[in-house]
């Protein structure tokens, strides 16, 4: 195939730039800095409200970090209002006890999706202390721009 | 009407009535979403009238339209009407039928689960077998299409299929693989659920298969914008096609990495390993190769343009072209928009930054540019140079036909730009009211929902003068000889004989392969883990 000049370099600046992209996102992936959570844990949807992982809600705080388990459902999630320490790892685990709903905490990339029969799990860390505003980001009911909950990042006690 | 058009006329018209009423649902969300205080402002009418946005938008509207386009291409390049009528009748009618019947469904309020249509929230059975029926009436379509390409072939041993056929073969291709995933989640989860014969429905394998057509459904929406603009923009900007080769290696690439890149819309979900998304997400920055090709190859045949119409400096072709023609205004203004929306649809796929705006105002802000842009703008345009030349009746209402493009592409910016913002600030897409209780951080974002709205009423305008012009040429436009329908000449003579980018089989073959390795063992891993169904919910 005949390509002229221009349109040649312009080819291999692109290659360029996809190399680019795909180098930053393996690295960064290898290396286990940005993993999307994509934990694999099942659970039967009818029997989340009984089930041990999940019958309790709430924050188990100990000197290295926080477990958070948490439940949405229509339209509200469980506990509605978490408390986490600032500066410490933080593990999220999740399932929703209806349909498919979102969970993302607004001003963070603390975002993933809590699908019925699926435990989410992912862990991070806040470093600002203050209020953030948790929401469904995925359609679920006439109310599903209800469906909020606040999460309180403290000092952390020594 | 010449007789043979009669089947794209049919086709044309269901979408451009589709695009009307789905313009009239845009306006109600956009206008809820700025908190208007109007009388029929309610929480059932917005999702309701998102549902029937996107349905009537993103499945109904193009695939009508790239139907009506795939038969002018077939026809109009080979010269000769389509083969087996009777057929490509029927598939136009069963697509209708299936249309009916599933925006009967929506507008009860029967079916308010939005065009994505995840499961456990269920829908009346009715909406997921007109949708199944849509797509069947597609396939007929695709197969009637194939064969127009088949039997002329067989006269024409060794020749390459002209450029537009070229690119809607791929079309065709895309769509046969794209919709095995949604025929898949339609026939064994969804329908039998819906009438009852199944008691639950595993959501996570339905969302890897409403993914796997999810993706390359984009494609299938862009490739026949792309056949647009590497075969008739050149031609009707008065210039040439810079390179035929390069255009059908860009169909090509398309083909083949389509598909096998559907988990970058579900990297926030549990239950996918992060390798395999990973894997995905490396495929899909593949995709934006043809994209960058497309954008030189289209620029360069501007320039050319420009040049024939005498331009000599660096940059002044540009004012030499015609930017008064609405097919030319409609393809350079979506093709402006869609250079900012493909470099967001890079950050979508970039997995890690992909947490910063999976499900936010973001995602709209974005698709408005692709395929609310890109395709709805370039479809438009082509709609005006289409129709006259189809039912040879003169375009009614000129002066609307050159404004609306510009129209189009005042109000996208505003409306895509601002949920741009109030993505990245965290608001969600897909919600009737955005104050959560006077919450601080959702207090930021109101200036530009109001923006967002402003948009909305510049679109709405702009598809209002879509709807005069069409309907004022389709009723009233003056009957006279239709011009007759051309493609762009390549600058240089196209190879008389067909080369390896003209084997469609072996494309084909190629891009099965590269799905089963991206799908066959995540699909099998999945099946075979132990899962729990989810019985429907209909809170709406």
């Amino acid at each position: 195939m005949n390509v002229p000049l221009y349109e040649k370099i312009w080819m291999w600046a692109a290659g360029g730039i996809i190399v680019a992209f795909t180098t930053t996102v393996l690295v960064a992936g290898i290396g286990s800095a940005l993993v999307p959570p994509s934990h694999i844990e099942t659970i039967d949807p009818a029997t989340v409200w009984r089930d041990g992982r999940f019958a309790k809600q709430g924050v188990t705080v100990s000197p290295t970090g926080a477990t958070v388990i948490a439940v949405g459902m229509m339209f509200a999630f469980l506990p509605a209002e978490i408390h986490v320490p600032a500066g410490r790892p933080v593990t999220f685990r999740m399932t929703s006890a209806d349909v498919t709903h979102g969970f993302l905490i607004v001003g963070t990339n603390a975002n993933t999706m809590l699908v019925p029969g699926y435990v989410s799990q992912f862990t991070t860390t806040f470093r600002q202390q203050g209020e953030y505003l948790i929401v469904c980001n995925e359609y679920c009911g006439l109310s599903h721009h209800l469906m909020s909950a606040r999460l309180i990042v403290e000092e952390a006690r020594p | 009407m010449i007789r043979s058009s009669r089947l794209a006329v049919a086709n044309l018209w269901v979408a451009i009535l589709a695009f009307g009423v789905a313009s009239a649902m845009a306006f109600m969300q956009a206008l809820s979403r700025a908190a208007l205080e109007l009388p029929w402002r309610s929480a059932k009418m917005y999702y309701l009238s998102v549902t029937a946005h996107g349905t009537l938008m993103a499945l109904v509207f193009t695939t009508f339209f790239i139907m009506a386009f795939g038969y002018v291409v077939a026809e109009r390049t080979l010269g000769r009407p389509v083969p087996h009528r009777g057929l490509a009748w029927t598939g136009f009618w069963v697509a209708l039928a299936g249309t009916l019947a599933a925006v009967a469904a929506i507008l009860s309020g029967k079916a308010t689960v939005l065009y994505t249509f995840y499961p456990p929230l269920k829908a009346h059975p009715a909406f997921y077998i007109g949708a199944t029926l849509l797509v069947v009436g597609s396939w007929i379509w695709g197969f009637v299409v194939i064969r127009s390409y088949l039997l002329w072939k067989r006269e024409h041993v060794g020749q390459p299929a002209p450029l537009a056929l070229h690119g809607t073969l791929a079309t065709v291709i895309v769509w046969l693989i794209a919709t095995v995933g949604v025929a898949a989640e339609m026939l064994f989860l969804l329908i039998p659920w819906s009438l009852g014969f199944t008691k639950t429905v595993d959501p996570e394998l339905a969302r890897m298969l409403f993914w796997y057509f999810g993706h390359p459904l984009v494609y299938f929406w862009l490739l026949p914008a792309y056949v647009v603009w590497y075969t008739v923009l050149p031609r009707v900007a008065g210039g040439k096609l810079f390179s035929d080769p390069l255009a059908r290696l860009v169909f090509v690439l398309f083909i083949i990495l389509s598909t096998p890149v559907g988990f970058h819309h579900q990297f926030m979900d549990p239950g996918i390993p992060a390798a395999w998304k990973l894997f995905h997400a490396i495929l899909t920055f593949g995709i934006l190769f043809p994209s960058f090709v497309t954008a030189f190859t289209v620029t360069a045949s501007l320039e050319v343009a420009g040049r024939m119409h005498g331009a000599t400096g660096l940059l002044d072709w540009l004012k030499r072209l015609p930017w008064g023609d609405p097919l030319v205004a409609s393809v350079l203004l979506s093709m402006l928009l869609f250079a900012v929306g493909g470099i967001g649809g890079a950050i979508n796929a970039a997995y890690g930054m992909n947490a910063v705006v999976h499900n936010t105002a973001w995602i709209q802000g974005h698709f408005h540019l692709t395929v609310g842009s890109a395709t709805a703008l370039t479809f438009m345009g082509t709609a005006y140079w289409l129709l006259p030349r189809l039912t040879g009746r003169e375009l009614e209402l000129g002066l609307l036909a050159k404004v609306q493009p510009y129209l189009w592409f005042v109000g996208m910016v505003l409306f895509s730009i601002s949920n741009h913002i109030t993505g990245l600030m965290g608001m969600p897409r897909r919600i009737y009211d955005a104050t959560y209780g006077g919450a601080a951080a959702a207090q930021a974002w109101r200036g530009l929902t109001g923006i967002s709205a402003v948009g909305g009423l510049f679109l709405f305008a702009s598809a209002g003068f879509f709807m005069l012009v069409m309907l004022g040429t389709g009723l009233a436009g003056r009957k006279r000889e239709p011009e007759p329908i051309e493609w762009a000449e390549p600058l240089e003579p196209s190879s008389p004989k067909a080369t390896l980018l003209d084997r469609y089989g072996l494309w084909t073959l190629v891009a099965v392969a590269l799905v089963l390795i991206a799908y066959a063992y995540p699909l099998w891993s999945h099946l075979h883990m132990q899962r729990f169904g989810s019985p429907g919910y209909t809170p709406f």
